[in-house]
């Protein structure tokens, strides 16, 4: 193979990598989306589907990671190629991930559905959907145009939808020091809140792979800030 | 894989407390800055470029290169053909200035003394630093006497001490246990692989403090390249290496600095490590992914 063919064939499979990644995120944020429905509107045939439809991004991830796998191996990339593939491997494990909160959630709306107990905080449980939603989508399309600045912006809106679950814990925790029976429906709608934050939380990962991808900074853990704190030189005084 | 979330905790990601997981140091030398690498002044064999640039008669190879190579490490000098970057190499121990109608302006410095300085003979500077070629060159000589040639006329008279130092020499280039027992016999009879190695032997013996390498792997088998990789690896221990190769993942795998030129200048000097992953210019970053040259 001549090296102009080698080279599109490589920049081939790189597109093919990024479509997958973007079917499977669309793929999990229609799973979050329908056990979110599920839950609120108490439709255990929306439940059944969530769970059924996490089976399919499992094999998507496989999918993506043999690729991505198989591109390392022959291709040997460097630079931002490189940066691109061990970071799509990692969000193919996140978006994995957000997959099994959609099946956790589906899971409390099946045993809150036998509960027969209406307690739902539906506008915070929605609030948060809709902005883990939003982040998912956003860190992906952050990804994939490789958009430092929208990866940052993602990271950002983590800290509402951790304040949203504040929110759910207190409200939750008020139900039932009113009424013990209300005990089982809130732990399992605190369990269903719990796994939305953690989808943000998720999505944060894929924002911060999108910085590394742009700018080949890596911003997790606050490691950015430790190193602008870790370069301040004490001056001499006096 | 399903249902296995984790439900404990509030409200937070799961991250470690910043005061438990210390940061690494950054090593990542500042933009403006070409120089890279810990601070090895007190080791010989640092090299100091300023400047520097180049011509083949009216053409300009070198466009005023100022980089410094740390000693003890091994630096890699990459770019696509004609980039200058063996006109680099060739320039740091005067190979160039055999060409007629070449000429050079700024200067280039080993352990704080110009190469191009009136006061440097141009054989010891070549003792010092050390060169082995793309295509392996032994003498047509016995084995022995390719290692003996350096101390002989730099004159290492006593016969016994050359014993000494072809042995050491062979041992350090990782192949004396493969030619001990036929020392007499013809370099020439080698495999390419060991006649490369003889020829890092050779230039071992003069006791180099740096030793410059021009694409020594690129006609070799697998095999015969890892050893010469190992090799690099072991004496970058006790010598400045400076290698010049057009395969990248070798740069990658064998190089503590590398440097990339591009048409006569030098775009970007990084730790290995960050060049190959997120180098600092574009030029650099379209190079290794591929997309020019």
């Amino acid at each position: 193979m001549s090296p102009e063919i080698a080279f599109r064939h490589f920049h081939d499979q790189l597109q093919t990598l990024k479509e997958r990644l973007l079917e499977m995120s669309a793929r999990a944020e229609e799973l979050i989306d329908l056990a979110v429905e599920s839950l609120l509107t108490r439709d255990k045939e929306k439940a059944d589907a969530v769970i059924g439809g996490d089976r399919e991004l499992d094999m998507m991830e496989l999918e993506c990671e043999n690729l991505a796998v198989s591109l390392l191996a022959l291709q040997q990339p460097m630079g931002r190629d490189l940066r691109f593939i061990i970071s799509a491997i990692k969000i193919t494990s996140d978006l994995e991930r957000v997959g099994d909160h959609a099946v956790n959630i589906a899971q409390s709306a099946l045993r809150l559905i036998a509960l027969h107990v209406e307690i739902t905080p539906t506008p915070e449980i929605e609030d948060m959907a809709r902005r883990a939603r939003k982040m998912l989508a956003e860190a992906l399309d952050a990804f994939i145009r490789a958009d430092g600045a929208l990866g940052r912006e993602v990271c950002k809106a983590d800290d509402a939808v951790d304040a949203l679950h504040d929110s759910v814990f207190r409200i939750l925790l008020t139900h039932m020091m009113a009424d013990a029976r209300t005990i089982n429906p809130s732990l399992e709608l605190l369990l269903v809140s719990r796994n939305l934050e953690r989808v943000a939380d998720l999505a944060t990962n894929i924002g911060e792979d999108a910085v590394f991808l742009a700018e080949g900074k890596q911003i997790k853990h606050h490691f950015e800030e430790q190193q602008r704190e870790r370069s301040v030189v004490p001056q001499p005084t006096g | 894989m399903t249902g296995t979330a984790g439900t404990s905790g509030l409200g937070t990601r799961d991250s470690a407390p910043s005061d438990q997981r210390a940061a690494p140091q950054s090593r990542v030398p500042s933009p403006q800055s070409p120089v890279v690498g810990p601070p090895s002044a007190h080791h010989p064999g640092t090299i100091s470029a300023r400047e520097f640039s180049f011509w083949y008669g009216p053409k300009q190879a070198l466009f005023d290169v100022t980089m410094t190579i740390p000693a003890r490490a091994v630096t890699a000098l990459i770019g696509p053909s004609g980039c200058g970057k063996s006109t680099f190499l060739r320039s740091i121990n005067r190979l160039n200035a055999l060409i007629p109608g070449a000429r050079h302006t700024g200067a280039i410095e080993l352990d704080g003394e110009d190469v191009y300085g009136a006061g440097m003979n141009p054989g010891s500077l070549r003792q010092r630093v050390g060169m082995v070629f793309q295509r392996w060159n032994p003498f047509p000589k016995s084995i022995y006497d390719n290692v003996a040639y350096g101390p002989r006329i730099n004159g290492s008279a006593s016969r016994s001490r050359i014993d000494e130092i072809v042995e050491q020499s062979l041992r350090r280039a990782a192949l004396w246990d493969e030619v001990k027992d036929r020392l007499r016999q013809s370099a020439l009879g080698l495999s390419g692989g060991q006649q490369q190695r003889l020829c890092i032997a050779r230039a071992l013996a003069n006791e180099p403090e740096v030793l410059l390498l021009d694409e020594p792997a690129s006609a070799l088998d697998p095999i015969a390249t890892q050893k010469i990789e190992e090799l690099l690896y072991e004496l970058r221990a006790e010598l400045t290496i400076v290698i010049v190769t057009h395969n990248m993942q070798q740069a990658a795998r064998v190089s503590d600095h590398t440097a990339f030129f591009y048409l006569g200048r030098l775009v970007e000097v990084n730790e290995t490590g960050q060049l190959f992953t997120a180098p600092r210019e574009e030029q650099t970053e379209a190079y290794i992914t591929g997309r020019f040259g």
